[in-house]
């Protein structure tokens, strides 16, 4: 590094030389640019929920399908993607622990989860009971699947990347950053799931 | 009051300082031109767009005063005059007035808070290029006679396949999702670079009052914009695959795209009268020569007005059946968002009150704001009762109030802003008889357009008519409207005269050509590709009304890579260093995939699958790191584990 000039009076000069070249949590700018994803998408997931409600307020029956939705693949879905925290965890960890190992380890596990999520995901699609261009309930329901797909299809691929860049490199100690708010926001992909399926599998019920 | 200089202050040794110029520069050339990420240069090619954006919906708004002249006019035929409305207003609310508030915002936040760049630089490229190109979508679609014709808010059932045949919505829909993913990925930029990147000392508490405005009017854009974007999704999911939403035969609601719309549509107009108002402190308190009265007060006002806009979203349905007991709740609101307006108008007014004036354009287009948006405000308070409403709705009395408030609150700040920055953008000041021309002009021409509009309202004229018959007697104030509007063109045209004259003959500005107190003058003109040398350390409010103190700058950051300072959130204490990314054209070609898969969407939904792959491949390249630059950087790589330890 090039040290600027050494002024007569050392005092004018506040000097950072000292500082990490990296930091984790809300200390990191990517931190704050995932928030901001996050309250983004959490803002879309709010009002299609509020959308869902409020098409339902103006409806004389409701779900407007024979069945609402089958439980059995959303709920054990569910509990996949609630399971997918801990791998989740340990990758977090290790990220911030700077222990590329248990990194790697870790986040091919994530992405098995990922993916045994996606293929539970199509067979929960087959069994909604209604169709998007049937009635306006269709339309809430596969709306909102549609988005939080979205989010899974791009997460699965954001984490795809990482993971194959986290054995090949070209490393550096930001890409531990990447992982722990890769981390982080797969966090909120699992955690906005579970309004979405109270709404989408007891909205039709209760 | 720019006395109080410490001696020299200090600088960088003469090969670092050119190795520092080297590193922040964009890349020479063709591709070069297509990788730039320098917020500084993203940020002018952002304002040129929107102003052409600006000077298009002009021409498109002359075109409808041409044929409003006079009664039985010819010029053009109902269904131009249908796309050419629909064009002016999508133009200039989602061409213009939002996206160029962060424009500016781009170029002037970083040099305000002692930064070297906007944080997540090539993000910020992508934003633009994917703005740019939803931009020039939307006028081909108009020049081959597919412009939307549903209006600027796209009421459904108007807008659905059965009242809307053609791609014409389609394409409105999808400039929706081009501008307002450019404008929340703005937001992100924006709020993590003011959070996250002032230099060392700039606490919250010490922000300039512009920076403020753009942190609050960046929240309001994550919390709003979603609405409008889920709002044009389900529109056009409507139209394309038959999702029934708004089809009240199948359970939809017509009232659903109006809450989710005005949700957005609201705040929006808040959006782009907050960061006016910074412009207003920024402005008065240099021409005031002293600080703007009651600081805490001022930034609580627009810290309120961000979270009162939201709660009004409803007045503009005071037509529609909703609850009364509802409609009296947002009258309320609406009234009440006149307290922080006034708050701010007050301090301004106690500012220029206390301090010694100096009545050059920028002040003029300043002073011209308070005669207008008054007016607009007084309007709206009008509007805000639900009784009179009902009665003014859908006429032009709607679109004179409408437009008082956003010309007054946006457009004429706008303009004095830009007299005042741009000295700073290119080192050249702008020529002060062609800007009293200019202004002049603007405010004459602007009152007598729009103020008679307020009668035609009265008597009952409504909005969107192609044509009135002689009769009905509006043809007089409608000549008068004609001729103001002229007169704008005309104060416009002047505008970019001067600004291609004084870009290479106006006077040298200098660093500081107004004596201001920010920090964005305490660099050269046009700033350097690092903008400073050495990152200011921040004692005071007003850096540079103030004696400096010690210690004065940074020193240990790199000259040799993009090496930034991030400081603590509320109080800008050191933290860490980050290497931000160079130089790339990814972004650029991301964008271009983006929107084969926007376009292609309108077209066929199955494009959503396969220009999927182009855009991941695309990203995929903006984010993988480059080998040498890696091991470059790594070498002087610290852990945060070590530095703890």
């Amino acid at each position: 590094m090039n040290a600027p000039r050494k002024d007569k009076d050392d005092e004018a000069l506040l000097d950072v030389c000292h500082l990490p070249t990296f930091a984790f949590g809300q200390r990191s700018p990517m931190w704050w640019g995932t928030m901001g994803l996050v309250a983004i998408e959490s803002t879309v997931f709010a009002l299609s929920i509020m959308s869902y409600f409020y098409l339902r307020s103006h409806a004389d029956t409701w779900p407007m399908a024979r069945f609402p939705p089958d439980l059995i693949w959303g709920t054990l879905n569910t509990a996949v993607i609630l399971l997918s925290m801990i791998p989740n965890h340990f990758a977090k960890r290790a990220a911030e622990k700077l222990d590329l190992k248990q990194v790697r380890l870790w986040m091919v596990v994530c992405m098995l989860s990922s993916i045994a999520f996606l293929a539970v995901r199509v067979l929960e699609f087959g069994a909604l009971n209604v169709h998007w261009d049937s009635n306006a309930y269709g339309s809430a329901v596969w709306m909102l699947m549609g988005l939080h797909t979205t989010h899974l299809i791009t997460d699965a691929y954001d984490s795809l990347v990482l993971t194959v860049l986290m054995f090949t490199g070209p490393l550096e100690g930001k890409r531990f950053v990447d992982v722990s708010e890769n981390a982080g926001y797969w966090y909120f992909v699992v955690l906005s799931w579970i309004p979405i399926y109270a709404v989408i599998y007891w909205g039709a019920r209760i | 009051m720019s006395m109080a200089k410490s001696p020299a202050p200090p600088r960088l040794a003469p090969q670092d300082a050119a190795q520092l110029h080297q590193t922040w520069s964009d890349p020479p050339g063709l591709v070069g031109w297509f990788s730039a990420i320098n917020h500084k240069t993203i940020s002018m090619r952002f304002m040129v767009t929107t102003f052409v954006f600006f000077v298009m919906g002009g021409l498109l708004a002359l075109a409808i005063r041409t044929q409003l002249a006079q009664p039985d006019g010819k010029t053009v035929g109902p269904d131009m005059y249908n796309q050419l409305f629909t064009m002016h207003g999508s133009t200039m609310m989602f061409l213009f007035a939002v996206p160029v508030m962060q424009a500016v915002a781009t170029y002037l936040v970083p040099l305000m808070i002692g930064a070297r760049s906007v944080a997540f630089p090539r993000m910020n490229a992508f934003a633009y290029w994917i703005f740019t190109l939803g931009g020039i979508m939307l006028f081909i679609a108009f020049l081959v006679g597919s412009g939307p014709d549903a209006g600027w808010f796209a009421y459904v059932p108007l807008s659905l396949l059965q009242f809307s045949p053609g791609k014409r919505v389609d394409i409105w829909a999808q400039m929706i999702t081009f501008t307002e993913m450019a404008g929340l990925m703005e937001a992100i930029v924006l709020i993590t670079t003011i959070l996250k990147m002032r230099a060392p000392g700039m606490t919250l508490n010490r922000m300039p009052l512009f920076v403020w405005t753009i942190l609050a009017t960046s929240f309001m854009v994550l919390f709003s914009m979603p609405a409008v974007m889920l709002a044009s999704t389900a529109l056009i999911t409507d139209r394309l695959v038959g999702t029934q939403f708004y089809n009240p035969l199948k359970g939809g609601d017509a009232l659903l795209w109006q809450h989710l719309f005005w949700f957005f549509g609201h705040p929006e107009v808040y959006m782009i009268f907050i960061p006016p108002l910074g412009f207003i402190s920024t402005i008065i308190a240099t021409f005031s020569r002293r600080p703007v009265v009651g600081y805490p007060a001022m930034v609580l006002a627009v810290i309120a007005t961000a979270f009162l806009a939201f709660g009004l979203w409803v007045h503009h349905m005071f037509a529609t059946n909703l609850p009364e007991l509802g409609k009296t709740f947002f009258t309320a609101a609406s009234l009440m968002i006149a307290i922080p307006t006034a708050i701010q108008i007050f301090c301004w007014i106690a500012t220029l009150w206390t301090g010694r004036l100096d009545l050059r354009t920028p002040l003029l287009f300043v002073l011209a704001f308070f005669v207008i948006l008054v007016i607009g405000g007084l309007t709206g308070l009008m509007l805000a009762s639900v009784s009179l409403d009902t009665q003014l709705h859908d006429s032009f009395f709607v679109v004179a109030h409408l437009h008082y408030v956003l010309m007054g609150g946006a457009v004429f700040p706008l303009f004095g802003a830009f007299y005042y920055w741009f000295p700073k953008f290119t080192g050249r000041m702008l020529g002060e008889t062609l800007g009293k021309w200019n202004f002049w002009l603007f405010f004459i021409g602007f009152n007598l357009t729009f103020f008679p509009m307020h009668v035609l309202g009265l008597q009952g004229m409504p909005r969107r008519v192609y044509t009135y018959p002689s009769e009905m007697g509006w043809g007089s104030l409608n000549f008068l409207a004609t001729i103001g509007a002229f007169m704008m063109a005309l104060s416009v045209l002047l505008f970019i005269v001067n600004v291609v004259h004084s870009r290479r003959r106006g006077a040298v500005a200098g660093d500081d050509p107004w004596g201001a107190g920010t920090l964005e003058w305490s660099v050269a003109s046009p700033p350097p590709p690092a903008n400073f040398e050495m990152v200011p350390v921040v004692h005071a409010r007003d850096p540079l009304w103030s004696a400096q103190k010690l210690p004065s700058h940074v020193s240990g950051l790199a000259n040799d890579y993009r090496e930034i300072l991030v400081t603590s959130v509320a109080d800008a204490d050191l933290d860490h260093r980050l290497w931000l990314p160079a130089s790339s054209i990814w972004p650029f070609l991301t964008a271009l995939a983006t929107t084969v898969l926007f376009i292609g969407s309108v077209f066929t939904p199955w494009a959503v699958v396969w220009a999927m792959v182009p855009v991941a491949i695309g990203a995929t390249f903006w984010f993988w790191p480059k080998k040498d630059i890696v091991e470059q950087r790594t070498g002087s790589e610290r852990s945060p584990l070590e530095v703890e330890s």
